[in-house]
């Protein structure tokens, strides 16, 4: 078990149950001048899912951001400390950040398929950047990661003619889902992908992702506590305090951080005290 | 190590990675080139016109007039004094006329009629000037005046200046927060007072601003002036009588075979480009002055 | 430039919801106000059955031909505007063709490579090529842009494509330097900071979650911007594209002092001077003294007229267009 961490948690523990995938040291972000986050340190496992929580404004959009370099695309903003993917560093001096986010997807708040391309299209179009992919391959892989997003039965008959926004909400975000696993990441990061659908969608999406954990490593972030609860195996707690400085307050597998919270911070966030 | 993926950040797929980052970096370069060029080719023209204007001012080109090829001297005073002459015209005309049709599409604005002078504000922009020269020399001067003028001129410009002052009066209208006229209302101010002594000088600087560019914009038109104020090398006071304009007057030297008339030409375009320049720095300045004090 | 961009029916209605009420100067102002604003459509009225009224000897007399004529002869009374047209298609394609891909080349600079302390003054420097008055283009072209094509370009252009097949005739000819190629080029430059600003308007206008998921797929910025940015902008800049056009068919003053104003044929080759329609009236109207050759002179500014006004509208359409968002196909 991942020992929970008392803030400042600066040091973390080789996992017995599962190994880390990504591992994040002392990584602080700023927007220009601005300090948004601070040695925030934690572990994404392999095979399971791991919730970001927090109050708003709390800097848990700008960490997770930081896991696929997406944060210094932003003019002005720029990162420290390290993340180590497979024991390489990705902010290390020699390391291209387009081949980061390459292996380390990203699925967005606001479903973002591309309008001018059809479904098909949409769900390869990683997969075309590299080029050298027959139409038959290009067909097989866009049809298994429909499958695995859960929506080739919705799509199969039209995923060739429709847009990629003639679907519903939830169904475009299983679009961007399945648009990040034909190029098979090794890490999937979620910003608050559910947090733009009804609760259908929502359910659906939760549903889909713990099939997803048996093959892939998930972080993601969510204001929505239950989801946090219901979804993930590990949780990490995040808060901005005076210093407007987005910390790492605790982090430790759920179960532990919903029923017996060493930090009070995370105890008065769970009661729902502030936030 | 990860299990279930092995592809870590080493293994990322190479394929055509080379020739990924190639085009990258080329298509940065042509981007790059085509801006570099761009402010390029603006300097090295501002820079001919300065280099070659330079040299023909002298307090006499401000002052004379045009003299007779061969004679050495004169200047293109008429032609500056009929500009200013059909800018007042065009002023006269185009300033009530543009703030009000801004002030009914920013303040009334609503159903077909203002759909319609909203459209048609932008379709009389999108006129070549030409076609607006055209008009007025066969509505003025074919017809009602008789003959070239310096009114003809000014009714053109004014054409011109009329959609341009509108369209920047009205955003600057619109810029002016409603809970300023809300609150106006509400003391009991009809609503015209309010218009009046409320919106429009809240939106002052922005007006002037509209009024001066738009008149320095007209000032550098050439082709309708040429059809209607034909051009003057007298000093002409009766606006009923052919006119001199700057940017008539750059035109003729511009065409003559006399060197010295063409230095003038370049010493003609400096003035202009001076003018223009230093107006629309001067009520960016002030603009800048004024929201800095507030 | 942003209201470009903007549809009408974007814009908030104004604060007239709460009624001009019963009070007599609102109402004597607000009639005011309307009348002079319903005074431009009058106006743009007014112009059009002016020139309508006085071009219809001309359109009588010679119909369709009109347009299809090159003939252009005041002794004989014979008048045909189609090498005026011909010029005009032929040197707003020119400048179109150079100003279009270095236009969104300098708008895709501004929006997304200039570092944010850059946007501001390269957008400034680019506009100022607008604020240049057509007549010191004019100027410059003639005494610089001119013997600079006769001396080097033109000839350089002779050698290396002239040999060759079809594209060759398009450079074959004595090269004079006051040509369709020069007023072409000319024209390219005047066209290129309306067809930058509009673009950068657009590309504005593409949200960044387009971009961010295209980035988080793994692509570079070129191709980010080609796959994801473009494809969305695409109509917006065609949009912007045409409103350059639209602007190169209507220029006068730089125009004629280049393009030689000497020849009524239409030949290949862009070496030979001719007119445009705008050129052609700014060169001949003074010489307007029967009554069939000034109706000749307004029939032609009628059709440009026509001309500007429609890709004026087509190009407003494309650009609201992409304001808009997409809407779903199928």
């Amino acid at each position: 078990m991942l020992t929970s961490l008392v803030a400042p948690p600066s040091r973390s523990t080789p996992a017995e149950e599962a190994a880390a995938g990504m591992c994040a040291r002392d990584v602080s972000a700023w927007y220009g001048t601005r300090q948004a986050i601070g040695n925030v340190s934690l572990e994404i496992a392999v095979n399971r899912i791991t919730a970001i929580i927090g109050p708003s404004g709390c800097g848990k959009s700008t960490f997770i951001r930081c896991l696929n370099r997406m944060h210094e695309v932003i003019r002005g903003a720029r990162a420290s400390g390290t993340v180590e993917l497979n024991g390489q560093d990705i902010y290390a001096p020699n390391v291209d950040p387009v081949r980061v986010r390459r292996v380390v997807g990203m699925v967005f708040q606001k479903p973002n398929p591309f309008p001018m391309m059809t479904i098909f299209e949409n769900v390869v179009a990683g997969l075309r950047l590299e080029g050298g992919y027959s139409n038959r391959a290009l067909e097989d892989i866009a049809e298994r990661a429909l499958h695995q997003a859960a929506l080739w039965d919705e799509v199969k008959d039209v995923w060739k003619r429709s847009s990629g926004i003639s679907l519903s909400g939830g169904q475009q975000q299983r679009l961007c889902i399945a648009r990040t696993l034909a190029i098979e990441p090794t890490v999937i990061l979620m910003d608050e992908p559910c947090s733009a659908l009804d609760p259908i969608a929502t359910y659906r999406i939760e549903e889909l992702m713990a099939e997803l954990k048996k093959e892939y490593t998930i972080a993601i972030v969510t204001h929505n506590m239950q989801q946090a609860s219901r979804v993930s195996d590990y949780t990490a707690f995040m808060l901005a305090e005076e210093d407007r400085i987005g910390h790492l307050i605790e982090f430790g597998p759920t179960s532990k951080i919903f029923t017996n919270p060493s930090e009070s911070r995370t105890e008065d966030y769970i009661t729902g005290r502030f936030g | 190590m990860i299990a279930s993926r092995s592809v870590g950040l080493a293994g990322v797929p190479t394929r055509g990675w080379l020739r990924r980052r190639t085009t990258n970096g080329l298509a940065a370069g042509l981007v790059v080139l085509s801006a570099a060029g761009a402010v390029a080719v603006l300097l090295i023209i501002l820079g001919h016109v300065l280099v070659q204007g330079l040299p023909s001012l002298n307090p006499a080109f401000f002052t004379e007039r045009p003299l007779p090829p061969g004679e050495a001297g004169g200047g293109v005073a008429p032609a500056i004094l009929g500009t200013l002459e059909m800018l007042a015209v065009a002023g006269v005309i185009g300033i009530p006329v543009g703030v009000a049709t801004a002030i009914y599409l920013s303040e009334y604005g609503r159903g077909s009629l203002a759909r319609v002078i909203s459209f048609t504000i932008d379709l009389i922009a999108g006129l070549p000037s030409i076609v607006i020269g055209v008009f007025v020399w066969a509505w003025l001067v074919r017809n009602v005046v008789g003959q070239y003028s310096g009114l003809a001129g000014g009714v053109a410009l004014a054409i011109i200046m009329i959609p341009i002052l509108t369209r920047t009066v009205e955003e600057t209208l619109r810029i002016v927060p409603d809970p300023l006229r809300e609150a106006s209302l509400a003391l009991g101010i009809p609503r015209w007072k309010t218009i009046l002594r409320v919106v429009l000088p809240t939106a002052q600087a922005g007006v002037i601003t509209a009024v001066v560019l738009s008149l320095a914009r007209a000032g550098g038109e050439t082709a309708p002036l040429l059809l209607t104020a034909l051009g003057n090398q007298f000093f002409n006071l009766d606006l009923l009588q052919p006119t001199a304009a700057l940017p008539i007057q750059i035109y003729n030297y511009a065409r003559s075979p006399y060197p010295d008339w063409q230095a003038k030409a370049w010493g003609g375009a400096l003035v202009l480009i001076t003018l223009i320049g230093v107006l629309s720095a001067l009520t960016r300045w002030t603009i800048a002055r004024r929201s800095r004090a507030h | 430039m942003a209201s470009l961009v903007r549809a009408p029916a974007d814009r908030a209605a104004p604060l007239g919801v709460l009624g001009s009420g019963g009070n007599r100067g609102d109402r004597v102002f607000e009639a005011v106000v309307s009348a002079i604003a319903a005074c431009v459509p009058l106006l743009l009225i007014g112009i059009i059955v002016l020139l309508l009224l006085d071009a219809l000897p001309a359109f009588l007399r010679f119909g369709g031909a009109f347009l299809t004529q090159t003939t252009w002869d005041p002794v004989q009374e014979k008048f045909g505007a189609a090498a005026y047209m011909y010029g005009t298609v032929v040197t707003s394609l020119i400048a179109l063709l150079l100003a279009a891909p270095v236009g969104v080349g300098c708008a895709l600079f501004i929006a997304e490579y200039a570092p944010l302390w850059m946007r501001a003054p390269v957008s400034f420097l680019i506009e100022l090529l607008a604020a240049i008055p057509s007549i010191i283009y004019g100027l410059w072209g003639f005494f610089i842009l001119a013997p600079l094509m006769r001396g080097a370009i033109e000839p350089f252009l002779k050698s290396a494509v002239g040999p060759l097949p079809v594209v060759g005739a398009l450079f074959s000819g004595p090269a004079v330097g006051r040509d369709l190629l020069v007023a072409g080029v000319i024209l390219s430059i005047m066209i290129l900071p309306t067809i930058t600003a509009v673009s950068r308007e657009i590309l504005r206008a593409v949200p960044d979650t387009q971009r961010e998921g295209m980035l988080a797929l793994g692509a570079t910025k070129w191709e980010t911007i080609r796959k994801a940015v473009l494809p969305y902008a695409r109509s917006g800049i065609v949009g912007a594209a045409i409103l350059g056009l639209a602007r190169a068919l209507g220029e006068t003053m730089a125009v004629t002092m280049v393009i030689g104003n000497s020849s009524t044929q239409i030949r290949a080759s862009l070496f030979t001077p001719g007119y445009t329609m705008a050129s052609a009236i700014a060169n001949q109207f003074t010489e307007a003294d029967k009554e069939i050759y000034f109706s000749a002179i307004v029939a032609v500014a009628l059709v440009l007229l026509a001309v500007a006004a429609a890709m004026n509208i087509l190009a407003r359409l494309l650009v609201w267009s992409v304001a808009r968002g997409p809407r779903p196909t199928a």
